[in-house]
């Protein structure tokens, strides 16, 4: 018996959701880490807090210089409840779907079943916060007022508000309380470019040819491994990568690394390529093909 | 063993036939998502929306012809972000904003409060019968007003209070001349924010929201006593309808919104549980932008005219005639047509 590499997608824990479209076609789609959606809410919250500080001065500037205390106050109090509520509800019901905070680290709402963000999953999942952040911060900020008189109490309230606080880790899709109850879930939107073509870079050359024995070293998780170091760039990298390559393949140095890795990876492509289109889809080195 | 052979055919793989032939058309949707992304759908010109739903389409089928006969990862990864963020600007965006506001004032709003009228019924029996037993407790023991009120909110409105003093709480101007608009917010905003609170400790299997309402109740009942023992209930009354009519209701809406999603979670029913969640989560959703309102409306009687209007038959005519108007407007019977934008 063999065993077969767990290797990041296809594990269990993996974040990946098949996501079909109207269409038919599985988006497979990344869900955020609950690292990343931690870090997106304290970015935000830093956010808030500095618009907060920044308009109470600036109305503060104005209320010194204009009529004066009263309509200073209403303005904090009605602007201070909007930002607390608001910021949240209204980035998300925009086009983008997600606040500074998520958009700086890639992140968005969505709704779980494919379909429109509606005004009401968001309110839900916001509205939600209120027992998840502040339910625990109150019991903390109550706690040090009173010089921890109940400790029994204080630590079961701390105990059951942690249960919602923490929900994110105990489930396998990542939803927050707020999610559950909207029926979103935070996903990674990347923006890539789309890379030069490695082979077409070559084809106008003289090429390196390769033995079969020599392509048939790898299969198309190594390929695609070879792609990353070859878009990376990596000096090292690329030195280590040709010497393992050539000593495996038992051919000699001829001096230019990234050129023989650029061929290595046409030939190898054009292999595994044609082998996929007869139905021998070669995944990785271990899988080994049955017959040439 | 490396030879060099001089080769200038056809390209080697598919991938790159695939590309020459396809690039421009990824190229024209990945400007287009991204100019709907940074603005709306209107910043795009009419040609433009008309080949979006092709292009869509045509970056979908890629992505699996890719996914089948390409090996060239990038590629793949390139074309997924595309159709997912594509997909996201086609099915997944809301309404304008404004739009979504008069959907929600017209349709959305009362249909999300009608929707709850078991809940509501049953937040309305429990503050009854807090009142009651709020009534009841201090009619019996007068110490039971001091744990039952906090000094804080009591300001001196208790049970050793004489009665000039109580009806100076009633009908004086407590915050002098300015300040009003003031309270007013104050109490909009604190209000609020306890209503959000109590709808989202409806999680919780109702529980935290059911003590809550309870205990509006008891507070409520044991103010009454007080002042109805001084022989001024009714005036007490009266201070209290002006806003009390809309703020109550707006707090029985507020516990019926969370027992509503407590209920849901707790008693799924014939649905799954996350199914039945996320309808109930949406839909009480709603109605709880609902009570924000209500309660914005409630803080401008209660900080502004609670002081101005001194006439008790005002003070009644007033509030009744906005307990009229939330009923009329909740309940009368509309049309049912078309689907909820907001709370589908």
């Amino acid at each position: 018996m063999r065993w077969r590499r767990n290797r990041g997608p296809r594990s269990v824990a993996s974040l990946r959701r098949t996501f079909v479209t109207p269409e038919g076609v599985d988006l497979r789609l990344e869900l955020g880490s609950a690292g990343t959606r931690a870090s997106a809410y304290i970015l935000d919250m830093v956010i808030l807090l500095i618009s907060m500080i920044l308009a109470t001065t600036a109305i503060g500037l104005l209320g010194v210089a204009g009529a004066g205390g009263e309509a200073f106050m209403i303005l904090w109090l009605i602007g201070a409840f909007v930002l607390r509520n608001g910021w949240f509800i209204l980035f998300e019901m925009g086009g983008r779907g997600a606040t500074p905070g998520k958009r700086l680290l890639g992140l968005r709402v969505v709704a779980r079943d494919g379909g429109r963000l509606t005004g009401g999953a968001v309110i839900a999942r916001n509205a939600m916060r209120e027992i998840e952040i502040f339910l625990p911060l109150s019991f903390l900020g109550v706690q040090a007022a009173e010089g921890a008189a109940d400790g029994f109490l204080t630590i079961f309230a701390l105990l059951w508000t942690g249960i919602f606080l923490f929900f994110p880790l105990f489930n396998r899709d990542r939803l927050r309380v707020g999610d559950l109850l909207a029926g979103t879930w935070v996903v990674n939107t990347i923006r890539a470019k789309l890379g030069t073509d490695l082979v077409a870079a070559r084809a106008e050359q003289p090429r390196r040819v390769f033995s079969d024995a020599a392509l048939d070293l790898y299969g198309i998780y190594e390929l695609q491994t070879l792609e990353n170091v070859l878009r990376n760039g990596q000096e090292e990298a690329i030195v280590t990568v040709a010497a393992t390559i050539r000593r495996k393949a038992g051919l000699p140095d001829d001096g230019d690394d990234y050129a023989f890795l650029s061929d290595y990876y046409a030939a190898l492509c054009a292999r595994l390529e044609r082998g996929m289109m007869v139905g021998r889809r070669r995944e990785d080195k271990h899988v080994v093909m049955g017959r040439r | 063993m490396s030879a060099f052979v001089d080769t200038v055919a056809a390209p080697l793989v598919n991938a790159s036939r695939f590309r020459a032939a396809h690039e421009a058309e990824w190229e024209r949707l990945d400007q287009l998502v991204t100019r709907m992304e940074k603005r709306s759908v209107r910043a795009l010109p009419d040609d433009d929306i008309l080949a979006l739903p092709l292009l869509y389409r045509s970056a979908l089928s890629s992505l699996s012809v890719a996914r089948e006969t390409s090996l060239d990862r990038s590629l793949v990864i390139y074309l997924e972000q595309l159709c997912t963020r594509a997909y996201f600007q086609l099915y997944g965006v809301p309404d304008t904003a404004l739009r979504q506001f008069g959907r929600f004032l017209a349709r959305d709003w009362p249909m999300a409060v009608q929707a709850l009228w078991r809940e509501t019924l049953v937040s309305f029996l429990l503050t009854l019968a807090g009142v009651l037993a709020g009534w009841w407790l201090v009619s019996t023991d007068p110490s039971w007003y001091y744990s039952i009120i906090p000094d804080a909110m009591a300001g001196g409105r208790d049970p050793a209070a004489s009665a000039e003093t109580l009806r100076a709480t009633i009908y004086g101007a407590e915050n002098g001349d300015g300040g009003l608009a003031t309270f007013a917010a104050y109490l909009f905003t604190h209000n609020s924010q306890v209503a959000i609170f109590a709808f989202a400790l409806g999680f919780a299997f109702t529980v935290p929201t059911v003590l809550l309402l309870v205990y509006n109740g008891l507070s409520l009942g044991a103010m009454l006593c007080l002042f109805a023992k001084k022989g001024l209930g009714l005036n007490f009354l009266g201070w209290l309808t002006i806003h009390g009519s809309t703020e109550m209701f707006a707090i029985i809406l507020a516990g019926a919104a969370g027992m509503k999603i407590g209920t849901a979670v707790a008693f799924p029913g014939r649905d799954e549980r996350t199914e039945a969640a996320v309808r109930a989560g949406r839909s009480a959703s709603v109605a709880m932008v609902g009570v924000v309102l209500m309660l914005m409306v409630a803080g401008l009687l209660e900080g502004i005219g609670r002081q101005t209007v001194q006439a008790d038959a005002m003070r009644y005519g007033i509030g009744l005639a906005a307990l009229a108007g939330w009923l009329a407007y909740y309940y009368l019977p509309r049309r049912r047509e078309g689907d909820h934008a907001l709370a589908a």
